[in-house]
């Protein structure tokens, strides 16, 4: 029988031990993510600068978007952002594809069962271990116009006819970052999706096969529906933290214009630009953003399940 | 209500060691248990009977302490303990699943409760090894559970209860997960244990064959209040309503519709809906003329003839063999279906006819609420 | 067996062939690359040819890379002992009581872990300079807190529900108190979970970049992703890339070691924390 809550004296003491439980948690979680997060925020309304934050004095939504004299100022109002903004989306809806297709076909390939299938799977897991700064170096250096393998290799099979600058030609900039965040990330929407596929019922497979229905079809009606909740949720992880991407790209191509992300762009206005109060504006749009899709996602989310 | 002898006397008689008063436990607006009046003797096996949701596992933990009251009180040995601790009220409990402490041996199992309850470590060793000894375990002390079948686990669990020397023990539906063979063997270790430990003993089952042999006294419970207590059997021959009639005894008894006829000083005519009627022996001013009643009647005491003589007649539909005894299915119309009488000797095949007789001192007779209607002489 | 069978298998393999080598190509690359020196580095080689070790050697001594190994090491074991002790707590009170505004808190954990790090950057760098704790690997630990509990938080809670209620009522019985039942009962039942989570944490901090890159001044209080980042050479555009090559193999293989040996235990502990979620 299932039963719902109690409101009696043994409870209330349990409740109380509890928050006991939770407090030093929560002390601490305030301390790192809260009060940071506000203080951001509040930074964004002020003029505060790296050398002298002390100094900081309110100036209203400035930072924001304002007119000055006829012209527009604010972060909402620089083409940068917005090329930022592009770029940003550009990266997470391409990598997230590309990502959640080749996952796709290695899980399907690890989900059949093989003779040093462990091994497979391990030697799978190796790109994800590895530590971004590393990916980024490694892959870098095979990037490496002069002396790099990949060009190397596509000069051999005759897909290019001369080396290309991948960390240095503003139109392949986004390329060679998106290859490296697929290689790295893609073991981990395959094992997600492995996962998932692991958890059907094998009785679907074993009555299509009897069936003698095609494999692709039974791939597209009987596989797909069935793993698409799972699916979602790892390409909305995905992609929340792709939006947020910024230790791949500072390091590969640094704060190239062409290139740059918003967390990038929120990075140089705060630090080498020195000026927190404008970095912080972005930042905070950031986090804004973030957060409307989240509570979006968690919305739709709930709905979906409510309809179901 | 007066007449039948209890079949064992507890030990200390007039010494309750578990009092609840107006018991109430509601969650939001759902009432699991409503207006619960009890009394566990001292030394009394006592057992909560029901079907599945009736309240009986939630009574059970509100003794235990695991859930509080809505409303009353519970006393033990005399104290309210409404608020009080688990650990505190000198219970213990043996659960269905067993809930051992998986990463912990036999031994470490028993010793929990004892070490938290600062015992010394001589003191504890001793008890442990007694209860193991009187359970049979001794053998299996540095073993984990996992390493233990289902019986032993079993066993564990209820020297852990042991050990701690409780006033009352308390089991939930401990033998469910047991197959068969091993119920009835842990049912004679229970009634054994019981005589050994001399100890109050709460038990929740929805089995009513152990609740038939294992209780001092049951208590049967129906969507959340108390239909019937008493003996074993003094609930079987005298059910107080149609459920307790219902609930106890397999074939269930036969439940058939009728009106009060002629009221007369050798008794009551009642006139059955399938035809034909039966003279009850009810009390004076039980029933009047015009009544709707149900009349109930066990399998086992229908005296079923061959041929037509009668009183009532009947085809045979269907007939169950069991080996030492056999079940008819007649085409009679219960409330249930078909009447269900339980024979020694097959008097006719399928699609015979045979004879049945309802002997009056037999026959259960409840009122339009499902009350019983008393007896002549109660 | 078929020809359209046996196609089907070589193809098959073929993918499998495919995929391992995609996976494992650059890391060999890097190990072939930081075993050459000098001008063997402007050749380009599919399999070894060079076996030196100069690279390795020059890396500790140019670079103040051990340093970096030290750092990263104590900041990442640090932040993973407070988290789980915090976390798991925590998930004691969010997974086995109920009270009101659980859900609430459970959410706000989690959107928590969604936080862009540089949302928090400047605020962070206040509370750090505030505490006097800039390049100090304390203030690192600190500032790693913030997506490390979450996470910990969230997947310790996913396992404790998974325990069987009757144990905690059993314990209960015995006359725990919910610290007894946590530390005793419970703990020694979450040592898979707690592995789990810690790996995983370990592996988040040890990656860190922009608060390592932000929160530190000099070489010697860098932790490894910042020291490999940051190497550069004799001239702007000449980066060494031998001796980052061999950084790179010297702080991969421990992980990958780490990775191989527990598996299984991270793909449950991903799957948990995602798919669950």
């Amino acid at each position: 029988m299932k039963e719902p809550r109690d409101t009696s004296w043994l409870t209330t003491s349990r409740v109380r031990s509890a928050w006991i439980f939770l407090v030093p948690m929560l002390v601490v979680l305030a301390l790192v993510a809260a009060w940071p997060l506000l203080r951001t925020i509040w930074l964004s309304f002020t003029d505060a600068n790296l050398l002298q934050m002390d100094d900081a004095k309110f100036i209203g939504a400035e930072n924001f978007l304002s007119k000055d004299g006829g012209k527009w100022t604010g972060v909402l109002s620089d083409p940068q952002w917005w090329r930022a903004v592009k770029n940003t989306l550009y990266f997470t809806f391409l990598t997230v594809t590309i990502e959640t297709v080749l996952g796709f076909g290695i899980a399907l390939v690890l989900n059949r069962s093989f003779p040093g299938r462990g091994l497979v799977r391990a030697a799978v897991l190796v790109p994800w271990a590895i530590p971004t700064i590393v990916s980024a170096k490694m892959w870098s250096w095979m990037q490496n116009d002069q002396f790099g393998i990949l060009n190397h290799m596509m000069l051999g099979l005759h897909i290019i006819d001369k080396p290309l600058a991948w960390t240095a030609d503003p139109d392949l900039l986004m390329s060679a970052v998106v290859m490296v965040d697929v290689w790295k990330t893609t073991p981990f929407m395959a094992l997600l999706i492995l996962a998932a596929l692991q958890m059907l019922p094998k009785e679907c497979y074993e009555a299509a096969q009897v069936d003698g229905i095609h494999p692709i079809k039974v791939f597209w009606k009987v596989t797909l529906p069935l793993v698409r909740p799972a699916l979602m949720v790892a390409i909305i992880f995905r992609a929340l933290d792709a939006i947020r991407i910024f230790d791949l790209i500072y390091v590969l191509t640094g704060s190239r214009e062409e290139n740059m992300t918003m967390s990038i762009y929120a990075r140089q206005q705060l630090i080498e630009f020195q000026n927190v109060g404008y970095g912080s504006a972005a930042s905070a749009l950031l986090f804004f953003i973030v957060a409307l899709l989240t509570v979006l996602y968690v919305v739709i989310g709930r709905v979906k399940l409510g309809d179901k | 209500m007066a007449g039948t002898q209890a079949q064992r006397q507890p030990e200390a008689q007039n010494d309750t060691a578990i009092s609840l008063r107006a018991i109430g436990k509601y969650f939001g607006k759902t009432r699991v248990l409503e207006s619960i009046d009890l009394e566990v003797k001292r030394g009394e096996f006592c057992v909560f009977v029901g079907p599945s949701g009736c309240g009986k596992s939630t009574l059970l933990r509100l003794i235990a302490g695991l859930e509080s009251a809505s409303a009353g009180d519970l006393s033990i040995d005399g104290e309210r303990m409404n608020d009080v601790a688990p650990a505190k009220r000198g219970i213990a409990m043996v659960f269905q699943s067993y809930a051992l402490y998986p990463h912990m041996t036999v031994y470490q199992n028993l010793e929990f409760g004892l070490r938290l309850a600062k015992m010394e470590k001589a003191e504890a060793d001793q008890r442990i090894r007694a209860a193991a000894k009187m359970l049979q375990i001794d053998h299996l002390l540095e073993r984990l559970p996992k390493d233990l079948s289902g019986g032993q686990r079993q066993r564990v669990a209820i020297g852990r209860a042991i050990t701690r020397k409780p006033r009352i023990f308390l089991f939930d539906e401990p033998l469910s997960n047991l197959d068969a063979a091993l119920r009835v063997t842990m049912r004679a270790e229970l009634s054994r244990l019981h005589k050994q430990l001399q100890a109050t003993m709460v038990y929740v089952t929805h089995d009513q064959v152990e609740a038939m042999t294992l209780a001092d006294r049951i208590v049967i419970l129906n969507a959340g209040h108390v239909e019937q207590v008493g003996p074993p059997l003094e609930v079987y021959r005298r059910p107080r309503t149609i459920f307790a009639a219902g609930f106890l005894g397999s074939p269930k008894m036969n439940f058939l519709k009728g009106e009060v006829g002629q009221v007369a000083t050798e008794g009551v005519r009642v006139d059955l809906a399938s035809g034909g009627g039966i003279i009850a022996p009810l009390a004076a001013g039980a029933a009047k003329t015009g009544d709707k009643v149900t009349v109930g009647i066990r399998p086992e005491h229908i005296r079923v003839t061959p041929g037509r003589a009668g009183p009532f007649t009947a085809t045979v539909q269907l007939v169950e063999d069991l080996g030492d005894h056999s079940i008819l299915h007649l085409d009679r119309e219960t409330i249930d279906g078909r009447m269900l009488a339980k024979v020694a000797d097959v008097p006719a095949g399928e699609d015979g006819v045979v004879s049945f007789d309802l002997p009056p001192d037999e026959c259960h007779v409840f009122d339009g609420s499902g009350v019983v209607l008393p007896r002549r002489g109660q | 067996m078929k020809p359209g069978a046996i196609i089907r298998r070589v193809l098959f393999y073929l993918m499998v062939a495919i995929i391992v080598v995609y996976a494992i190509f650059p890391f060999y690359y890097a190990i072939i690359s930081s075993l050459k020196s000098g001008t063997g580095l402007f050749k380009i080689n599919y399999f070894p040819v060079e076996w030196k070790f100069d690279n390795y050697v020059s890396v500790f001594r140019e670079y103040s890379f051990g340093y970096n190994i030290l750092n990263s090491v104590v900041v990442s074991f640090t932040v993973v002992a407070i988290s789980l002790f915090l976390g798991l707590t925590a998930a004691y009170a969010l997974g086995r009581i109920q009270f009101r505004g659980r859900g609430a808190l459970l959410l706000t954990i989690l959107g928590v872990s969604m936080f862009p790090q540089v949302a928090v950057l400047s605020g962070m760098f206040q509370l750090i300079r505030t505490l006097g704790l800039y390049n100090n690997v304390l203030g690192l630990i600190l500032s790693y807190m913030i997506f490390t509990l979450p996470f910990t938080v969230w997947v310790l809670t996913t396992f404790i529900r998974e325990l069987p209620k009757e144990l905690e009522e059993a314990a209960i019985m015995d006359g725990a108190s919910p610290w007894i039942i946590l530390r005793r009962v419970f703990m020694p039942l979450m040592w898979p979970a707690m592995v789990t989570t810690g790996l995983l944490a370990f592996i988040a901090a040890w990656n860190e970049f922009l608060f390592a890159l932000t929160f530190t001044l000099n070489n010697q209080k860098r932790t490894v992703p910042v020291g490999i980042g940051l190497m550069s050479g004799a001239s702007q555009h000449e980066l060494p890339w031998g001796n980052i090559m061999a950084a790179s193999v010297i702080v991969t293989l421990p992980l990958i070691v780490l990775v191989l040996i527990f598996q299984r235990r991270i793909v449950s502990g991903l799957t948990a924390g995602a798919v669950k979620g």
